[in-house]
């Protein structure tokens, strides 16, 4: 690779401001003081608070994994982050038309009107997660006709406890990992997702977060439960100012897909990845995980651009006979970003399929790394999976790195494993070049190429977003 | 149209093109032959801008233009386009929608409307035929997987949709059955007009039976040791070239 294919200039972050708006923020640093204070803002039951007090008791004998993921930052002092940040409002809010006109002008240059009437002729509902608490969730009272709920986490607690209880911590354990074990301890917000028994839910569903206060951290929590025979298509989307600081993300999603039901479960990420020196950005560490009972499907897309650290391994447990667990993934570096990202399919049931897509894109002095476990129990006759897990490189000073395990303990099942690396070829920018294309809709055109089997999972509307973003994400990364 | 005058070029420390002179008016067709390694290649991309090679002297004029200055893509803008003799695959984009962005591209730079995916069919169709191909190539990857014989014509469609100025053909024939060498030579044949001119590169006298040239240059280490017209073709065919590469060694 030579003079065209090198040189890394960072773009400038499109969504790098910062709204000024008055924010209730608990003080800094983390007791069991702060966690019983953040229960009692949001009027959690007793049974809640107990969760959250024994997820933090275990946290603290537990050691943040600095070790074993292909990354390397300054330790998080958990001492120096805010748990709690809330716009300040004077009472609770009714209706969309009571929220802070700033904060919907903060949606607005983000691309997401929070009008419904705009809301993208209702395809797409939205809840609007800012800092850490839910703004907004759009046509409610119309998926409700259907009894489906779809509103912020707090609000599901207070109305819906009995469904909260018994699903919350039914696929990611507070005790799962370091990173959920402090989200468990100190979630503030986040959605809620129930689609009752063989209901298709008719639109899109839709979450947009953004962290805005400083030396805040967000910790949202996502649960979604499709009952037998639901099904539902959701799709999260991520965006924070430019900070000098690192700002933690530390979020859980947990999936559950009972007997025939299916969920797709599609991210595009652009948090702030930090500057070209590698300051500031987040660190995002995030569990994702969804339970798959008998015939059903869990679906996860992700387009990752964003973050300066990503830290995340959207897995499916395949525990029902005939399961099925997909993952498709496209994830950028560039500039100094690293990401250490990948899945797990765990095959407990009979005939139980999983299909893995990853599709790594490093740039600059970007480094990518895929990170997968395929395990096949002993029960799981007749399990599948495959593999694909292609990294593409440009220029000469990032890094594609693979680590797939593999653990089979069942002899009629099959895994198949797929890897390849190239490097973004000089001689295919030039042969577009020579057709008239510029240097920026050439490599645009490459990687989109190299993407497609991702991009074609993505709902419609955000295929056309994530093609934009992976664009602006790269551009001037040749020079 | 285009004035190569003692024009040197470069890949690393060696230097490849090594003082090429060579003008060609609108309306013409000329033939560029030579031994395996001469240069003809190196010729084709650094008209094309490849940044491979580094020009170290002499200078290209286009058209009125200082052609050296340009980006590769404003020299495609300005109707050069080059038919690779090894064509690039670009997998997971389709034909027809690379076709549609570079045909669009050069509109835009020539002040003209952008097309949309159904006027582009239309033309494409029309394009097809020229090659005497099925529409079923355009929904598959550009190149990907196709066969040596199904890059070559592809470049010639594109050339028919794109509709270049200056066409330069690197070899398009090798690698072409019989049928097909006819189908393409006709295409190239269909798109000349006085406005227009083309090079075309390769090593046999068969191609030029269907692309009649005007002229026909040996290139030998570099540099153009003979021109004439097309009946040198014929004398190379029967001569090879050593009795070229022999005047050359007494030349200098
Ligand atoms: N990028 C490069 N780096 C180093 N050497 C090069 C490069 N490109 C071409 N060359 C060398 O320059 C010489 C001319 O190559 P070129 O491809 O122009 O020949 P050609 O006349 O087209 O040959 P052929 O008939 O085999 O296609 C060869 O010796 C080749 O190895
Ligand atoms: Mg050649």
């Amino acid at each position: 690779m030579s003079s065209t294919v090198e040189s890394l200039v960072n773009k400038e972050y499109k969504y790098g401001f910062v709204t000024d708006i008055e924010s209730d923020v608990a003080p800094k640093g983390l007791n069991e003081d702060v966690i019983r204070l953040i229960s009692a803002k949001k009027q959690e039951p007793e049974w809640l608070l107990a969760w959250r007090l024994k997820a933090y008791r275990g946290w603290q004998k537990m050691t943040e994994p600095h070790h074993w993921p292909n990354v390397t930052y300054t330790p998080v002092d958990y001492q120096a982050i805010s748990y709690y940040s809330a716009p300040r409002t004077q009472k609770p809010l009714g209706s969309l038309d009571e929220v802070d006109p700033k904060l919907l002008e903060t949606y607005t240059k983000l691309g997401i009107p929070l009008s419904e009437q705009k809301l993208l002729a209702g395809v797409v509902a939205v809840d609007a997660i800012f800092d850490s608490v839910s703004v907004g969730t759009t046509y409610k009272a119309k998926l409700a006709e259907q009894g489906i709920i779809f509103c912020s986490f707090g609000e599901a607690v207070r109305e819906h406890p009995a469904l909260v209880q018994k699903y919350l911590g039914s696929v990611v354990p507070a005790s799962d990992n370091f990173f959920a074990a402090l989200n468990a301890a100190v979630f503030s917000d986040g959605s809620f997702v129930y689609i009752p028994k063989g209901i298709r839910c008719p639109m899109e569903l839709s979450t947009y977060f953004r962290i805005n206060t400083a030396e805040t951290g967000q910790f949202e929590r996502t649960l979604i439960v499709a009952d037998e025979g639901a099904s539902v298509s959701y799709l999260e989307g991520c965006t924070a100012p430019k900070r000098d600081e690192n700002q933690l993300h530390a979020a859980v999603v947990e999936l559950v897909a009972l007997d025939n039901a299916s969920i797709k479960y599609s991210t595009v990420q652009n948090w702030y990845a930090g500057d070209e020196n590698g300051r500031g950005g987040i660190y995002n560490f995030v569990t994702k995980r969804g339970k798959a009972a008998a015939n059903a499907k869990i679906s996860w897309t992700q387009v990752e651009t964003g973050s300066a650290i990503t830290w995340k391994y959207p897995s499916v447990i395949l525990q029902g006979d005939n399961s099925v667990g997909e993952f498709y993934s496209v994830a950028v570096v560039n500039g100094r970003q690293q990401a250490d990202t990948g899945t797990k399919m765990i095959h407990i049931g009979k005939n139980s399929r999983s299909t893995i897509v990853s599709k790594g894109i490093s740039a600059g002095r970007g480094q990518n790394s895929y990170r997968g476990l395929v395990k096949v129990l002993p029960k799981a006759e007749g399990a599948r999976n495959y593999t694909q897990c292609d990294s593409m490189l440009i220029g000469n000073r990032c890094g594609a790195h693979t680590f797939p395990y593999i653990d089979v303990q069942n002899s009629s099942s099959s895994t198949e494993h797929e890897a390849s690396t190239s490097k973004i070829g000089e001689d295919q920018i030039f042969y577009l070049k020579q057709r008239g294309l510029n240097t920026e809709n050439a490599i645009s055109m490459v990687v989109n190429g190299f993407c497609k089997e991702v991009f074609k999972e993505l709902p419609m509307e955000f295929a056309v977003e994530a093609q934009k973003l992976l664009g602006i994400s790269l551009e001037g990364s040749v020079g | 149209m285009l004035e190569i005058r003692d024009l040197r070029a470069s890949a690393g420390d060696k230097e490849i093109l090594r003082g090429i002179d060579l003008t060609v008016n609108a309306g013409e067709v000329h033939a560029v032959m030579g031994p395996n390694g001469s240069g003809k290649s190196t010729l084709a991309q650094v008209l094309a801008g490849h940044p491979a090679y580094v020009v170290t002297g002499g200078s290209v004029r286009y058209r009125g233009q200082d052609l050296l200055d340009l980006e590769p893509e404003e020299r495609a803008q300005a109707g050069v386009f080059l038919a690779f003799q090894y064509p690039v695959e670009i997998p997971g984009v389709t034909n027809a929608y690379f076709l549609r962005a570079a045909y669009n591209e050069i509109r835009k730079a020539r002040g003209q409307d952008e097309v949309d995916s159904m006027d582009f069919l239309d033309l494409l169709e029309e394009k097809l035929k020229l090659v005497d191909w099925e529409p079923a190539i355009m929904s598959r990857a550009v190149n990907a997987g196709f066969s040596g014989g199904e890059k070559k014509r592809n470049e010639i469609l594109q050339m028919a949709v794109l509709e270049p100025r200056l066409a330069i053909l690197d070899e398009t024939d090798s690698g072409l059955d019989i049928d097909a060498l006819r189908i393409v030579a006709a295409g190239v044949n269909k798109l000349r007009r006085p406005d227009n001119a083309t090079i075309v590169v390769t090593h046999y006298q068969r191609l030029l039976n269907y692309i009649v040239p005007d002229y026909v240059h040996v290139l030998s280490n570099g540099r153009i040791v003979k021109s004439g017209g097309k009946e040198l073709a014929l004398e190379l065919e029967a001569r090879g070239y050593e009795w070229l590469e022999d005047t050359v060694g007494a030349a200098s």
